[in-house]
């Protein structure tokens, strides 16, 4: 696909104002890398087919706002997990648990990068660097040429906690640009969770190697006040019978965009990919999937539900590529949008490529109001209309929550949402 | 308990008139019956008195012991003791019944000052209803209405309305969809309910239903009007000679 131009002044500009480069160890040369790959494709603008709905101008030049500082609640406090906390971008040791709780290996990028740890050398850039063959991802390689911090993490067992990253702000830095290098060997399990901050503009990335049999299950938290735009990536390749079930929560209030890329490239693979949006005034939240199948007997679901009111833009570009001999492939797809008044706008662009001809892909997009006949019955019953809405509001989000597996995890999830319509989960 | 008067009801923005004058007045203690034809107005007349949206009152009053229902939202009506058994309850996907059931009695205690159940002592009690009207537990489970059969449905209804214990219950061709056990089982829940305090108002287009649930009065209702009102030989009359000896009558 052709794209307009970059603009080479404007992306220097952006660079000066990021994090500085790391000095030494394999990390300088996997950002090297990143630059690289980011210089050759420049910056996206506005015209490009890939950012139709969102208009990239507010990740593409220097943040004009200081940020602000933010720490909100983690939506798990009580179930037991491993909590790495980063602040303003940066590790913090002494407000995190014990990583070997967890039971595998953990480190901070900032360290990992100066270490002689093959696996996450290779790993960096690897996936991502792959993914701009299909569509150019040029903040992807932002986020490789300047993360100065992240997750590093390789579990060759079942972890026996799940591992909770926690970002907060504290005002200090503008741009917060974390990235984290998953990878979870044959057999092995790991639940990654992600509890994002919204108080600096952020690029987060996560990069994950699943192998053979192995299952990486992840929750994404989105920040409920997003003072300045995110962004949040999800790179993962997938080994035969692996398994990956990512959901993302979102309460957005301002600009988000979530790209999940998915390449399943082992035989007998199942790959999910969830979401459940409540946007409010002010929101324009962009999910965008590319779900690739190359191999054969593959499973992939890609569920998203949003509920958008006073005004907020819901946008989902998902898609579905099956590759030449990507037989038996099972592909589903459903977009579904619920408009709490008539200024709220959903946009959807679904995406079938198949190449293969004994395949079964099905996807929808819906878009509608509140079921007034359920409303009156609810209200019939001394329900009150605003209780009434909420109670069919998070009924209609349950579909997409029921991606999450753990049942202490997803129970965790409507219990925050409920919250946001004022409800105790049941 | 309820009390109508000359009660007159179109579709909304101008539509065609429906009710024309409805004069009722169901006392506690006893249970009324409405009969007539299709097209009569007998589910405009329950949709009105429990407050949905699309109609037009253009005279006349309903009193919910001695408050006014027409100027009251239809949660507000509930909650002063108003309950309709839906000819066709609506299914709600992801609501399970038990958060539906919870939430609508806590809401219409939440608004007559009364303290909120707890979640146990509420189970106690919906567990309790639901033994008596043969409710499975797995019924309490699934998502309210869906995947119900018309007898299921009905009696969800009917456990509704045992726990919300309402004071007038209209209920609107509560016997369509049922089988004759499914009917005696229904009926047999609203017998129950039966009692010096409570009114009830059943629609209902056969005389079986009153097989079941013996009514005190039997009102024939025909072109949005109440046009013969009598005993329970009324229902039977209906029953031997169909509406037609009746409308001929009064036309």
């Amino acid at each position: 696909m052709a794209r307009p131009k970059a603009d080479p002044a404007a992306l220097a500009a952006l660079l000066e104002v990021l994090p500085a480069p790391a000095q030494g160890g394999w990390l300088a040369a996997a950002q090297a890398a990143g630059a690289a790959r980011l210089a050759a494709m420049g910056l996206p603008q506005r015209r490009d087919e890939y950012w139709r709905y969102t208009d990239p101008a507010g990740f593409n030049a220097p943040l004009p706002d200081p940020a602000e500082a933010s720490a909100e609640p983690s939506a798990f406090e009580g179930i037991a997990r491993v909590r790495l906390v980063f602040v303003d971008g940066a590790f913090d040791a002494a407000a995190s648990d014990d990583p070997a709780a967890a039971g595998v290996e953990i480190a901070p990028l900032s360290v990992a990068g100066a270490a002689d740890i093959h696996w996450a050398r290779e790993l960096h850039g690897a996936i991502e660097g792959a993914a701009h063959a299909a569509v150019a991802r040029p903040f992807a390689a932002l986020n490789a040429a300047r993360a100065p911090d992240g997750v590093v993490i390789r579990a060759t067992r079942p972890a026996r906690l799940p591992v909770e990253i926690i970002c907060r702000t504290a005002g200090g830095a503008r741009d917060v640009l974390l990235r984290h290098l998953l990878r979870v060997d044959p057999g092995a399990s790991l639940t990654l969770i992600e509890t994002l901050g919204g108080g600096a503009r952020s690029l987060h990335l996560i990069e994950a190697e699943i192998g053979a049999g192995a299952a990486l299950h992840h929750i994404r938290i989105e920040p409920r006040v997003i003072a300045h735009p995110c962004q949040s990536h999800l790179h993962a390749r997938l080994g035969a019978g692996a398994t990956l079930k990512s959901f993302t929560l979102s309460g957005s209030a301002g600009l988000m965009r979530n790209e999940t890329v998915v390449d399943i490239l082992g035989d007998g693979a199942a790959a999910h990919v969830a979401g459940a949006l409540v946007a409010g005034a002010g929101a324009l939240h962009d999910d965008t999937v590319f779900m690739t199948h190359a191999a054969e007997g593959c499973e992939s679901r890609q569920v998203f539900k949003r509920v958008l009111r006073e005004g907020a833009v819901g946008v989902f570009q998902g898609k579905i590529l099956v590759r030449p001999g990507a037989q038996k492939t099972d592909g589903y797809q459903i977009s579904q949008a619920l408009l709490l008044d008539d200024a709220s706008q959903s946009l959807a662009k679904p995406e079938l490529e198949i190449y293969a001809d004994d395949v079964k892909c099905s996807h929808g997009s819906t878009t509608g109001a509140i079921d007034e006949t359920a409303l009156f019955y609810l209200r019939s019953r001394g329900v009150p209309p605003a209780e009434a809405e909420a109670l069919l509001v998070l009924a209609f989000l349950a579909e997409a929550v029921a991606e999450i597996e753990d049942p202490a995890l997803a129970g965790a999830v409507e219990a925050r949402l409920a919250g946001w319509f004022g409800r105790e989960a049941d | 308990m309820l009390e109508i008067r000359n009660l007159h009801v179109r579709l909304e923005d101008g539509g065609k008139p429906i009710l024309k004058g409805v004069d009722l007045t169901v006392e506690a203690g006893r249970v009324h019956a409405i009969m007539g034809p299709n097209g009569s107005g007998k589910s405009t007349l329950s949709y009105v008195l429990a407050g949905r949206e699309g109609y037009e009152v253009t005279d006349g009053s309903a009193t919910l012991a001695g408050e006014d229902l027409l100027g009251m939202e239809p949660e507000e009506r509930a909650a002063a003791g108003l309950f309709l058994a839906f000819q066709y309850p609506v299914e709600i996907p992801g609501v399970g019944n038990m958060t539906f059931l919870r939430t609508a009695l806590n809401a219409q205690r939440k608004a007559r000052g009364e303290a909120e159940l707890s979640a146990g002592d509420f189970l106690k009690l919906v567990r309790a209803k639901a033994a008596t009207l043969r409710i499975d537990p797995e019924m309490l489970k699934r998502p309210v209405n869906v995947g119900f059969s018309g007898g299921e449905k009905k009696r969800n209804e009917i456990l509704q309305m045992a726990l919300l214990e309402p004071r007038m219950c209209i209920l609107d061709e509560t016997d369509s969809g049922l089988d004759v056990d499914a009917m005696k089982l229904v009926s047999d829940g609203v017998n129950a309910l039966r009692d010096a305090g409570r009114g009830f108002l059943v629609i209902t287009h056969y005389q079986r239903l009153l097989d079941h649930i013996r009514p005190d009065v039997v009102h024939i209702m025909a072109e949005g009007r109440i046009v013969r009102t009598g005993g329970p030989e009324l229902a039977l009359e209906v029953e031997r000679n169909g509406y037609a000896d009746i409308l001929a009558e009064v036309a």
